[in-house]
């Protein structure tokens, strides 16, 4: 296949052969991009109605307040699972290392900044993004597939404030709490694991792990998570909406919503742990 | 009772005259990709008049309606309703005039995580806020009880058959007490009993309530009852304009094949 490329390249008077070679290869990343740059306008003008259809009466506390009921009991329990392994692994990782450098004392302070600072926010957001990507993705898909979402419009409500606003919304504000929850389930994981090595009460892990911390250090990186729902909230119902094509559509948007969504959140953190640091040296 | 939204949507009383169109649609193109689905459909539908749509599968008729509605936007060419030309609102000015409208899908469309009950409810309890629970409660009654369906409240719609979702779906469609009502295939999946009962209640519909209705429809019978008018498409474009009678006179091939049952 490569002769043939080369067999053609040679035969034609073009200054660099390679680029023929390539071309493929340039016009699908070219493709792609295009069709990134595509997604993302659209994605832009979506978030664009949902915010004037949430600024604007009628609005749906009723639908917030049952999309707040749904994610949060959807997504506790496997958040709090996931931050109470987290919790055992990083006491067993640093009770390990701590051990090695002799700085054993400093175990509970480890574990609490390594899960508030960083693991359990981007934990939550990730299972998060699996757990309500799929579910809000494939719930959307499925009533846009069945004419449910025209049938909304066809009674003349706004499907951007009934269904998309209250869902982002809540995304946005359970999202810092699930987060609490998994840090908490992790701290106390972090806890029992290290008091079968070593017994010490719950009060003294706690005390000695929070010894120097500030508000500085715990909350920003708590409520950076509200972004993270956003994010979420906000691909989700797009990929949702946006749906073609039956029951393989729905598939479909369900699986774009969760891959997309711990995507742009992983990226997203980039940006904000780099943010953070800057606003709160 | 709906006078309220009337004037809200109806400012000038010359609209409420029967000559004016209440539904005007004009050299309407609509084209999915490469397949041209409307090639030019000009049609008017005036206030306590029935159309009836006819064409074969595929032609376009769930199409059309959906541009009625502006579920979907013409390529070229203008719907308008009680004379507002519907091109370019955005999604609550549209909703106002989508209030006078009452549209049943082909499918039903019922919203699959509300009872039948929840689902006639649903327009009222959006646009008729002033309502009272046992008002509004008792209105959805009367509505299902119009269809035949008051023996269903709380059955989700995957309980129950086709025909049954398709009546819920004309309940929901009547809720508002909609001054326009687009029907896609109110009659199709349901016995001859039931079907006939659909029809009457499109007459009598149309004779109390002064409504403008378009039908698609593949039943001829019901054509024949409810429609004052019948539009017949064919690739594209009206073959056919006229009573049910100029219908079947027609020499037109295409059109005396699509008649020849009846
Ligand atoms: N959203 C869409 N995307 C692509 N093509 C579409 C879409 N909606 C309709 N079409 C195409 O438009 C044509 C007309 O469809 P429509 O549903 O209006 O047919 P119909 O006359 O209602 O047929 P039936 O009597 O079977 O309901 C079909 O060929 C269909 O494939
Ligand atoms: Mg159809």
């Amino acid at each position: 296949m490569i002769d043939e490329n080369a067999g053609t390249a040679a035969g034609t008077p073009t200054p660099w052969p390679g680029l023929i070679l390539m071309s493929p290869a340039v016009t699908s990343c070219k493709n792609l991009i295009v069709g990134f740059l595509e997604w993302f306008g659209e994605l832009g003008m979506f978030f664009w109605q949902v915010l004037r259809a949430a600024v604007t009466p009628p609005f749906e506390f009723r639908e917030v307040y049952r999309q707040l009921d749904e994610i949060g009991s959807k997504s506790l329990p496997v958040v709090a699972l996931a931050g109470g392994a987290i919790g055992v692994i990083l006491s067993l990782e640093a009770r390990q290392s701590l051990t090695r450098f002799g700085a054993k004392s400093m175990l509970p302070a480890a574990v609490v900044f390594a899960i508030m600072d960083e693991t359990g926010p981007i934990i939550t957001a990730l299972v998060a993004s699996g757990r309500l990507g799929a579910g809000i993705g494939a719930e959307l898909a499925s009533m846009k597939v069945t004419e449910q979402i025209d049938a909304i419009e066809a009674s003349a409500v706004n499907p951007y404030r009934l269904l998309a606003a209250p869902r982002i919304l809540a995304c946005i504000l359970m999202l810092p709490l699930l987060t609490l929850a998994a840090d908490f389930s992790g701290l106390v994981m972090g806890w029992v694991t290290q008091t079968m090595a070593e017994p010490v009460s719950f009060y003294r892990f706690i005390h000695l792990g929070f010894k120097g911390a500030t508000f500085h250090d715990l909350l920003p990186p708590t409520f950076k998570t509200a972004i993270f729902g956003l994010i979420i909230g906000l691909i989700a119902c797009f990929q949702g909406m946006r749906t073609q094509g039956g029951a393989e559509g729905v598939g479909r948007a369900a699986t774009s919503s969760v891959v997309l969504s711990s995507l742009f959140v992983i990226v997203a953190d980039v940006v904000l742990v780099k943010a953070i640091l800057i606003l709160f040296p | 009772m709906d006078t309220t939204y009337q004037i809200a949507t109806q400012p000038e009383d010359a609209k409420q005259d029967d000559s004016a169109p209440v539904v005007g649609l004009k050299d309407l193109h609509k084209s999915f990709g490469t397949q041209q689905v409307l090639k030019g459909i000009s049609l008017t539908v005036g206030g306590g008049e029935t159309l009836a749509v006819l064409g074969r599968s595929g032609s376009g008729k769930s199409v059309l309606l959906k541009l009625v509605i502006g579920l979907e936007k013409p390529d070229a060419g203008s719907v308008s309703i009680h004379g507002q030309d519907i091109a370019g609102l955005d999604l609550d000015r549209i909703g106002e005039v989508r209030k006078t409208m009452g549209f049943l899908f082909q499918h039903a469309a019922l919203y699959d995580s509300l009872t039948v009950e929840q689902n006639v409810a649903f327009p009222l309890q959006h646009h008729k806020k002033e309502m009272s629970k046992s008002e509004r409660s008792a209105r959805v009654k009367e509505l299902l009880a119009e269809v035949g369906m008051d023996g269903h409240l709380d059955k989700m719609p995957s309980d129950i058959s086709g025909g049954m979702q398709k009546r819920v779906g004309l309940a929901r469609a009547l809720a508002l007490e909609p001054d326009i009502l687009l029907l896609d295939e109110p009659t199709a999946g349901l016995d001859p009993i039931s079907a006939a009962e659909i029809d009457d209640l499109v007459l009598k519909l149309q004779k109390e309530r002064h409504m403008a209705s378009i039908v698609v429809t593949h039943d001829l019978h019901s054509a024949k009852t409810v429609a004052d008018r019948l539009v017949l498409l064919y690739q594209g474009e009206i073959a056919i304009e006229g009573t049910f009678e100029e219908l079947r006179h027609s020499d037109i091939e295409f059109v005396k094949e699509f008649l020849k049952d009846s």
